[in-house]
Parts: C-alpha cells; sequence; structure tokens
C-alpha cells in the first residue's frame, strides 16, 4: 500500500459510494446524505480514510479488502482505559 | 488469532493517524510485542462512524462497535457497546468461527446457540422442522 502524503487538516475519512448530489440542488443539501445505515446481511458502507500502520501513514479503502474476511473494530480514543 | 483465520482487522477511531502513532509506540507496543499489526484508521470527523450507526453526536467520538464483514462485503455480525464495557474477543473468535463454517457449507449447515467448533451443527432442510429437539439439546451448549 503506497505511503499517504501528510497535510495540515484534521485527517479524516470519507464515505463511498453515496447517491451523487445533483448539482443545481447543491444550496441545501440535507446532511442525512452521508448517512447509509450499516445492517446485518446489507453491505457494509465502503469508506476511504487515512491510517496508521507500521510505522507508516497509508490510506485505507474497505472494498480493497474484497474477498476476505474483515473485522472494523470501532472505540472512543486512543489512551483511554478499557 | 484472527490473522490464522484469515480476518483483516481495522481499528477505527476519531483520533488522528498521529496520534494512533504516538499511542501505538508509547503504550501498546508495550503491550503487544511489536505494536499493532493492523491498520489503525482516522475518523475525525466520524463520517465512518455515522455510517456504521456508533458516532455519538454529544461526545464527538465513536462508540464501541464491531462489525464482521464476509469477503463479499456483507456484514455478517455486529456488536455495539456503550463505552464503559469492553468486549470479549473469545466471543468475536466464535462467531468468526462460526460464520466461516456456515459459509463453507454454503449455508447448508447452521449453528445453533453456544455453538463453538467440535459441537453439532444443524443441516438446514425441510426434515429438520419441528425436528430440531431430536438432533440437538439446549444443554449441549
Amino acid at each position: 500500500m503506497a505511503e499517504k502524503a501528510i497535510g495540515c487538516a484534521r485527517p479524516t475519512g470519507a464515505v463511498l459510494g453515496g447517491k451523487p448530489v445533483p448539482e443545481e440542488k447543491t444550496e441545501s443539501v440535507p446532511e442525512e446524505k452521508e448517512m447509509t445505515t450499516a445492517k446485518v446481511g446489507s453491505p457494509a458502507p465502503d469508506f476511504e480514510a487515512p491510517a496508521y500502520h507500521n510505522g507508516k501513514f497509508i490510506s485505507v479503502k474497505l472494498s480493497e479488502r474484497l474477498g476476505k474476511w474483515v473485522m472494523l473494530c470501532f472505540y472512543p480514543g486512543d489512551f483511554t482505559f478499557v | 488469532m484472527l490473522q490464522k483465520l484469515g480476518v483483516e482487522v481495522l481499528s477505527v477511531s476519531t483520533d488522528s493517524q498521529f496520534v494512533h502513532k504516538m499511542w501505538n509506540e508509547s503504550e501498546l507496543s508495550k503491550m503487544v510485542e511489536g505494536g499493532i499489526p493492523f491498520p489503525m484508521v482516522a475518523d475525525g470527523a466520524g463520517h465512518l462512524g455515522r455510517a456504521y450507526g456508533v458516532y455519538d453526536e454529544n461526545g464527538g467520538v465513536n462508540i464501541r462497535g464491531r462489525f464482521l464483514i464476509d469477503p463479499d462485503g456483507i456484514i455478517q455480525a455486529m456488536e455495539v457497546l456503550t463505552p464503559p464495557v469492553g468486549r470479549k474477543f473469545e466471543e468475536t473468535v466464535r462467531q468468526v468461527q462460526a460464520f466461516q463454517h456456515v459459509r463453507a457449507t454454503k449455508g447448508a449447515e447452521a449453528m445453533p446457540a453456544g455453538w463453538e467448533p467440535g459441537k453439532k451443527t444443524l443441516k438446514v432442510g425441510p426434515d429438520l422442522v419441528g425436528k430440531v429437539w431430536e438432533v440437538w439439546n439446549p444443554r449441549d451448549r
């Protein structure tokens, strides 16, 4: 996986594959547009996001892992206790 | 253990990848030999957490959520907990083994409650309807 160039913006990921927003309506796009709610038995929402792995900063894309089992684990924060 | 089962792990929090690096170097590598072997993903704006229904808007963090995704990209299992309680790793492994077994049999076998590798599975089909009691006892769990 290619190393990722580092900028100063707050690092975050983006959900992929959402419905494209019609250009003429960009003024009042409801926030829910990016809501792709995860359900069992349904496709996992794809995303691309920056990550740290083995000493490098990389970009991770979920759909690049098709063909493999993936365990996606969310947790509240680094340096917390549980 | 998950690596042995061919499962790729991704951890996600709202911390940046830079904080992930420091956490790995200053603390986790002292608990796990060689440090964390899987990518630690940064979700600063909570887009990923929202998509998976685990983003806490008030706290600005992702609560504990674990999603098992199969090779077709389908979510097979999820577990979401509020912050003060941690997960039990063995249960995660058991679910991976059960879902991998289901997939290996192309759905012909189902895993009854409390199934673990080596224990009895159920052969799904018309003949099993109303007959589960003959082949499986809840005390077998």
